[in-house]
């Protein structure tokens, strides 16, 4: 269909334009010297300057960290396993539990944080970042399994058997064999779940206790409270570190 | 202390797909230090046989035993049995070392004698160059060596082979064959071997099973195979046969008359002595191709019978040269004659001559 | 294939082993995740406490307050905005999804990977990029201003479009990306034998190219619709007053009023939802891939 090349191209550049457009436009103006955001001013690295001194911010970027770094290390722990152990399961019971286990990637965020909240409080928790990571795992382990077990789908399944007569037991075998076999899928899918961890705003609105703030909460409370070019830095360097780590993971689960 | 002195010893094992039988009820031994194939077209449940002594399938009815201990129950990875894989499955982040070192690891064996077993194994395969090589950096051929090493390492009791030699281009496939029966010799080892190529069987083992639809035909030796065949599926199966249908016509002393339908008339052939021959009963004569000798002359030697026929193709092969000639419209047979001397048997296309082999030469099967 | 290996040791040391493995993840997310999700459905009976929290008592009124047309209105405002986004993803994504499914293999990866890419960046921060944008004092309002196109700036933000903008913005890549499945699918040889046959353009898509790419567009209309439909961020930061929507009613519920017991019940009402969309979709879809292996 060679007439309807030209016009196709043009649309498909626009709907790029579309998704594209407004994170340009949003890094571009972080270096705008003008508070006044719209109009451009000129070149200024002020805001990245304000938002090194502000304490509050640090704090909170510190706290994404930390949950980040441990709700990861949980979900591989966890995710590892699920992804592993439902080989030994018969096809139809694995796949009835995959979907299962993919529900929290489906349904709304504010469902899952909701019910959390009410979780938390009729088991008398007090709410924290403790409880924060223990959200973010709801999320992060399903983004494990699904990494992790598509690529274990490619293994060939005779080095285990090989293993096995080799006197491998079945452990032996999951250490030296499979997991090793496994590690580019590992190391992708904790990036991913890092990101998706770093990113994440609902779940942790709802689950987070006084003095609980993550980085995005944070900036949820400065949009609140007005527009500000700072909010254009902070977001500019969002993007760039979640584009940066999911691009390396994507590269690590080609691998 | 009979049993002790068998290696594998395999009693009426069964092994159903659904509702098919994989193998039927299959019995045979193997006795220490042989080198023993399985031989069959694919699907004749050889491969099944292969895993179920390995213990990758566990039996529906039968008992394997090795060096007298029944390995019911016994996981692949408790059995004195390693297995060679016909794709290798060599552990692809692993070096060629590390890979033979696998086996010692997983059983413990202590870190410097681990070290020596793995370089005695690579010098048994002549691949002690490429210790430090990962298995995507190898050949085909030295992939299967260090397969071999993985599996040798271990000192098994027996080593199974998944059609080793499949994987090889012809001319790899003829060396390694003399190669793999020399390493087989040195290990002093049982090998058990998996092939569909019978060729390779009759060269490499010192017994030959054949299977066919889940069942053992015959077993022996490869000259037992090639020259006294139990049935027209092995005949046909090992080596070129040439085969005629018929019915005992009379039986005179120690020699039977036939009479067949593929021949034109009532042609008689005179049949070597045979417990079970009676008059009316079906036969099949079995004559290998180097055992028929062409004449023009109607009248055989001593001992020999001899039919009617034409040529109809000469194939020339460098160290003979193979006759079909036609007995009966639906007859033709392999000759194969050796070119020993120019001139001699040098028929030509449409040439009339008389088939002439030795009666006693004849295999004969009863239906 | 089983990679946990066939019978034979399997039996021996396979299945108990897979609990270890499987176990502590099923638990935790059975914990987490179930758990809390039927807490919300049997609060949902329950009633409400003067000063917040839940007095354990079954009744059904929670789910007759519904009916105030307060939240009869928010509902199908909800409704209504997400069924709108689905639409306009549907249009803006399927030229995507098709120019995509026709480019040649080695380039779809990239193409779909520039597609996700957006996606997986913070929604907060893609919420605030519009907010940038669309504000009276924003881009667009600069850029038309100095452009002379308009005289007094457009008051975009804080309305209904501008959550429709946002969340179209947010779950295009999720429409894109099945209706590429679908449309990669589609024989080319079926496009061009209507050509042949003196098709027009609009019958060749309309007649060709959308029926056979139905379970795609089915697919990608429930993972737009069924999110946009609990949206919580969006309508918050992009709306206006009038323009909540269900998400916020429920954070409303649960952290401003602290009646949790409705706040379940609206919950419930968007999980009846979500599960209904779902169910329907996968009897629907199921038809249609059997119609596909036929053909």
């Amino acid at each position: 269909m060679k007439q309807a090349g030209g016009w196709l191209w043009r649309l498909s550049l626009a709907n790029m334009l579309f998704l594209y457009g407004p994170i340009a436009v949003l890094i571009l103006f972080s270096f705008n010297a003008s508070r006044l955001s719209a109009t451009w001013q000129g070149w200024s690295l002020h805001w990245y300057r304000a938002l090194w001194a502000n304490q509050a911010l640090l704090y909170a970027a510190a706290n994404s960290l930390w949950v980040a770094t441990v709700s990861t290390l949980l979900a591989l722990l966890l995710g590892v396993g699920l992804a592993v152990g439902l080989e030994g399961l018969p096809g139809r019971r694995q796949r009835q539990i995959e979907q299962a286990l993919l529900l929290p990637l489906v349904i709304p965020e504010v469902m899952m944080g909701v019910s959390l909240l009410l979780f938390f409080v009729l088991v008398q928790m007090p709410l924290s970042l403790t409880t924060v990571i223990f959200g973010h795992s709801l999320f992060n382990v399903p983004v494990v399994m699904i990494i992790v077990r598509a690529r274990l789908r490619k293994l060939d399944p005779r080095l285990l058997e090989v293993a096995a007569d080799l006197g491998a037991s079945y452990w032996d075998a999951l250490w030296h064999v499979t997991i090793p076999l496994l590690k580019p899928a590992i190391l992708g899918a904790a990036l991913m779940a890092f990101t998706i961890s770093l990113d994440d705003f609902i779940v942790t609105y709802f689950t987070a206790g006084p003095g609980a703030t993550t980085l995005p909460l944070k900036v949820y409370s400065m949009i609140k409270s007005g527009m500000s070019p700072e909010i254009n830095a902070l977001s500019a360097l969002f993007v760039i570190v979640s584009m940066g780590l999911i691009g390396l993971s994507l590269l690590l689960q080609r691998r | 202390m009979v049993e002790q002195s068998t290696s594998i010893d395999i009693t009426s094992l069964v092994k159903r797909h659904g509702a098919t039988l994989a193998v039927d009820h299959v019995s045979l031994t193997v006795q220490h230090g042989e080198f023993f194939s399985l031989l069959g077209p694919s699907g004749a449940g050889k491969t099944s046989v292969l895993r179920m002594i390995a213990g990758f399938e566990t039996p529906d009815e039968g008992t394997i035993r090795i060096d007298g201990r029944s390995m019911e129950a016994v996981p692949p990875n408790r059995r004195p049995v390693n297995l060679v894989f016909q794709s290798y499955a060599l552990f692809p982040h692993l070096t060629v070392a590390e890979n033979v070192a696998f086996g010692p690891k997983m059983q413990g064996v202590p870190r410097g004698e681990i070290m020596s077993r793995v370089r005695v194994a690579l010098d048994m395969v002549k691949l002690s160059s490429k210790e430090e090589r990962l298995p995507a950096q190898l050949s085909g051929g030295e992939q299967q060596r260090v397969a071999l090493a993985r599996a040798l390492v271990n000192r098994p009791a027996v080593l199974l082979l998944d059609e080793p030699l499949s994987a090889l281009d012809q001319q790899l496939r003829q060396e390694m064959q003399v190669e793999l029966k020399s390493i087989q010799e040195r290990a002093g080892c049982t090998f058990v071997c998996v092939t569909h190529h019978q060729e390779e069987a009759l060269t490499m083992s010192d017994r030959v099973a054949v299977m066919h639809q889940g069942r053992v035909l015959q077993i022996g030796s490869p000259q037992d195979l090639y020259e006294s065949p139990t049935s027209a599926f092995v005949a046909r199966f090992i080596g070129v046969s040439n085969e005629l249908r018929g019915i005992v016509r009379r039986i005179d002393g120690d020699r039977a008359v036939v009479q067949s339908p593929d021949l034109p008339g009532e042609v008689q052939i005179v049949l070597p002595d045979h417990p079970t021959l009676k008059e009316g009963s079906a036969v099949t004569v079995l004559l290998r191709p180097e055992r028929l000798r062409l004449s023009v002359v109607a009248q055989g030697l001593s001992g020999e019978q001899s039919l009617a026929a034409s040529v109809d193709k000469v194939l020339y092969s460098g160290s003979d040269r193979r006759y079909m000639v036609r007995l009966g419209e639906r007859v033709v047979w392999n000759v194969r004659v050796p070119n020993d001397e120019s001139g001699r048997n040098g028929f030509v296309r449409g040439d009339a001559v008389y088939v002439c082999w030795q009666i006693s030469d004849a295999v004969v099967l009863t239906e | 294939m089983k990679i946990a290996s066939p019978a034979g040791w399997a039996v021996s040391s396979g299945r108990a082993v897979s609990w270890w493995l499987l176990g502590p993840g099923l638990f935790w997310m059975g914990l987490l995740f179930f758990v809390p999700l039927c807490l919300v459905v049997v609060i949902s009976f329950a009633g409400r406490g003067t000063y917040g929290g839940i007095v354990w008592s079954f009744s059904l009124t929670n789910y007759l307050d519904l009916l105030h047309p307060l939240y009869a209105r928010i509902l199908g405002q909800s409704i209504l905005l997400a069924a709108g986004t689905t639409l306009l993803c549907l249009i803006m994504g399927f030229p995507l999804a098709y120019y995509i499914a026709r480019a040649a293999p080695g380039r779809q990866g990239i193409w779909l990977l520039l597609v996700m890419i957006p996606f997986w960046t913070n929604f907060l921060v893609r919420t605030y990029a519009w907010m940038f944008i669309l504000r009276t004092e924003g881009l667009l309002n600069t850029v038309l201003l100095k452009l002379g196109l308009i005289a007094t700036p457009i008051e975009l933000l804080y309305s209904d479009t501008a959550v429709v903008i946002g969340l179209v913005y947010g779950y295009l890549p999720f429409m894109v990306l099945p209706l590429f499945v679908a449309l990669e699918r589609v024989d080319r040889t079926l496009v061009e034998a209507a050509w042949d046959l003196y098709a027009t353009r609009w019958a060749v898509f309309w007649r060709i190219i959308l029926p056979l790419a139905r379970p795609g567009v089915m697919a990608g209309c429930l993972l737009v619709f069924i999110p946009s439909l609990g949206a919580f961020l969006t309508p918050d930061l992009l709306g206006g007053a009038r323009s909540m929507m269900l998400g916020n009613l429920i954070q409303h519920e649960f952290l401003v009023a602290r009646d949790w017991p409705l706040g379940a019940v609206i919950s419930c009402v968007l999980m009846l939802f979500v599960v209904g969309m779902m169910g329907w979709s996968l009897r629907i879809a199921k038809p249609l891939s059997q119609r596909e292996h036929e053909s």
